[in-house]
């Protein structure tokens, strides 16, 4: 890591107690999760409670993997909406905080804007936008919609966040406003945009489904939203539940893709990502 | 002596920094500063001493160029000629005020990265100032590694990478505990007696201003204004037997007495 000679602080061993509390921490939500699909299948079963009412966790596993090749296909479009409009929210975000904090007067021309395109429940432009878009542009777009404003205010806090004192020495060894921006605002602000680009991950994925759901009856679509609306129609359960597991697990993934990245590029300076030993 | 062509904005020959008649008012309507008047010779180590909130960071703040005042005039003692990514004012602030994000090396070459230094120069420069004040092993370190006195250190380098005339120091020293400050005043000595700078030191401490400074100067509460100035008239190098010295607790005795007016002062305002 460093090539420190006397590491200040050198590192004590983890005491036993922690990590058989680490070991408890991950064990008992599996086992929660493993009593919950117990129940669930014996409650189905006991029952005999037919599958287009509610099925098993069995049934539903069995029609995953038997439909596992249009679910694919569903889950890689969806997936593809969700990161361009991450993509898109991420870029949009963090360009409209760095404008904004040059620009007092775009910021207060534009801000206002901003906050009621976050505030206007997305379900309810969805079929608007619809109208007037391509599909595949319109689904981006409520992607975007829903995810840039965390981008945009946990960036515009970040870049509001400079240390005073920072500030002065930039000032005083007159720095330009581009290298004030690049190597002080930036770097200050990164543990907020990585917050931001945080939450930003899983509202994209919900944008996206909402965008489908609400062009699933256009019939285009293809995306795991519209298989769940699709086999809602067709009282296919199952695979409703199918495709509803497929999104969780996508969402899970993209949370984890975005923490696990923001603890590498803040692991060696920031207080979030250093643990509470020290 | 001194080449007044070096010196050309200030009147006096010698001078570093000459106040006139200098004050502060912020635009909250608080009279922070002055009238002030200073005069700091080059090469001489000056310490500000006066009860918090009595203008003396204003005062460093308006000389290093941070602010301007509301009236009055700020003279700074220029080098002509300066090497390219020099600069002529170091601050040391009150905290270390590092960038956490990158290493010990990155911070203290930011003044020289700022000014577009070329990257070899900057190098010798930056093992340079690290190895002044005894960290260049810690190079590669980041901050939070490093415990208070250590950060402060680095601060110190920082601040003497462009290789200043002048180097400002906001109660440098103030968050430390007493052992790790009378390591750094000594330090601070040595290197002022190697290098030559002038140094104007912003501090609370009776003890500290006498220990390390030629001059104490002793200011009022808000407004601040200078109300005492007393020479320390110690024999060189100042070491470990100076401060146990009854010259010395002499001087921290007048010292303490000038500045005795503006804490009892402070209960009737």
């Amino acid at each position: 890591m460093s090539s420190l000679q006397t590491p200040p602080l050198s590192a004590r061993p983890a005491a036993p107690e922690q990590g058989g509390l680490r070991l408890v921490r991950i064990l008992l939500p599996i086992v929660v999760l493993a009593a919950g699909v117990a129940a669930w299948e014996l409650v189905v079963r006991l029952n005999h409670i037919p599958p287009y009412l509610l099925p098993g966790p069995i049934a539903v596993v069995k029609t995953l993997i038997i439909d596992w090749p249009a679910l694919a296909e569903s889950l890689l479009t969806t997936l593809q909406t969700t990161v361009e409009g991450f993509i898109a929210a991420a870029i949009g975000g963090i360009v409209l905080a760095l404008l904004f904090n040059q620009s007092k007067w775009l910021e207060y021309s534009l801000f206002p804007y901003a906050v009621i395109l976050q505030v206007t429940p997305v379900i309810a432009i969805a079929p608007l936008l619809l109208i007037y878009l391509p599909q595949q542009t319109a689904v981006i777009v409520c992607a975007w919609i829903v995810a840039f404003f965390p981008v945009l205010s946990n960036t515009t806090l970040g870049l509001n966040s400079v240390d005073r004192n920072l500030t002065g020495l930039f000032q005083l060894y007159g720095a330009s406003r581009l290298q004030t921006l690049l190597h002080l605002k930036l770097p200050s602000a990164l543990p907020f945009i990585l917050g931001g680009l945080r939450i930003a991950g899983g509202l994209s994925l919900i944008g996206a489904v909402v965008a489908e759901i609400a062009a699933g009856s256009a019939g285009a679509g293809s995306g795991l939203a519209y298989r769940i609306a699709e086999s809602g129609y067709r009282l296919d359960i199952p695979r409703m539940f199918a495709a509803l597991l497929l999104l969780s697990a996508a969402g899970i993934v993209i949370y984890g893709l975005l923490a696990l990245v923001s603890h590498l590029v803040l692991r060696r300076w920031h207080e979030s990502a250093l643990g509470k030993e020290n | 002596m001194a080449e007044p062509a070096a010196l050309s904005k200030t009147d006096t020959d010698g001078l570093a920094v000459s106040l006139r008649a200098v004050t502060k008012v912020y635009d909250s309507g608080v009279a922070a500063l002055g009238p002030l008047d200073l005069d700091v010779r080059e090469g001489e180590f000056v310490s500000l001493l006066g009860p918090s909130g009595c203008g003396k960071s204003t005062a460093l703040r308006l000389i290093a160029g941070l602010g301007a005042p509301s009236s009055g005039r700020v003279g700074v003692a220029h080098r002509g000629g300066e090497a390219r990514g020099a600069h002529g004012i170091g601050f040391v602030f009150q905290e270390p005020t590092l960038m956490p994000w990158t290493s010990v090396r990155e911070n203290v070459r930011l003044p020289l990265k700022l000014a577009h230094a070329p990257a070899g120069e900057a190098d010798a420069r930056v093992d340079q100032a690290l190895t002044q004040v005894g960290l260049a092993d810690f190079a590669s370190a980041y901050p939070r590694e490093l415990s208070g006195g250590m950060k402060m250190r680095v601060s110190l380098a920082r601040a003497l990478v462009t290789d200043p005339d002048i180097l400002l120091m906001d109660e440098p020293f103030a968050a430390l505990d007493e052992i790790t400050r009378f390591r750094l005043n000594n330090d601070l000595l040595a290197l002022w007696r190697n290098l030559r700078k002038t140094i104007i030191f912003v501090t609370h401490s009776v003890f500290e201003s006498v220990y390390l400074s030629q001059r104490v100067i002793v200011m009022t509460s808000r407004p601040g204004r200078l109300s005492a100035e007393i020479r320390i008239n110690a024999q060189e190098p100042r070491g470990e037997e100076f401060r146990t010295s009854a010259a010395y607790a002499g001087y921290c005795r007048e010292v303490t007495k000038a500045l005795a007016p503006s804490y009892s002062g402070l209960s009737g305002s």
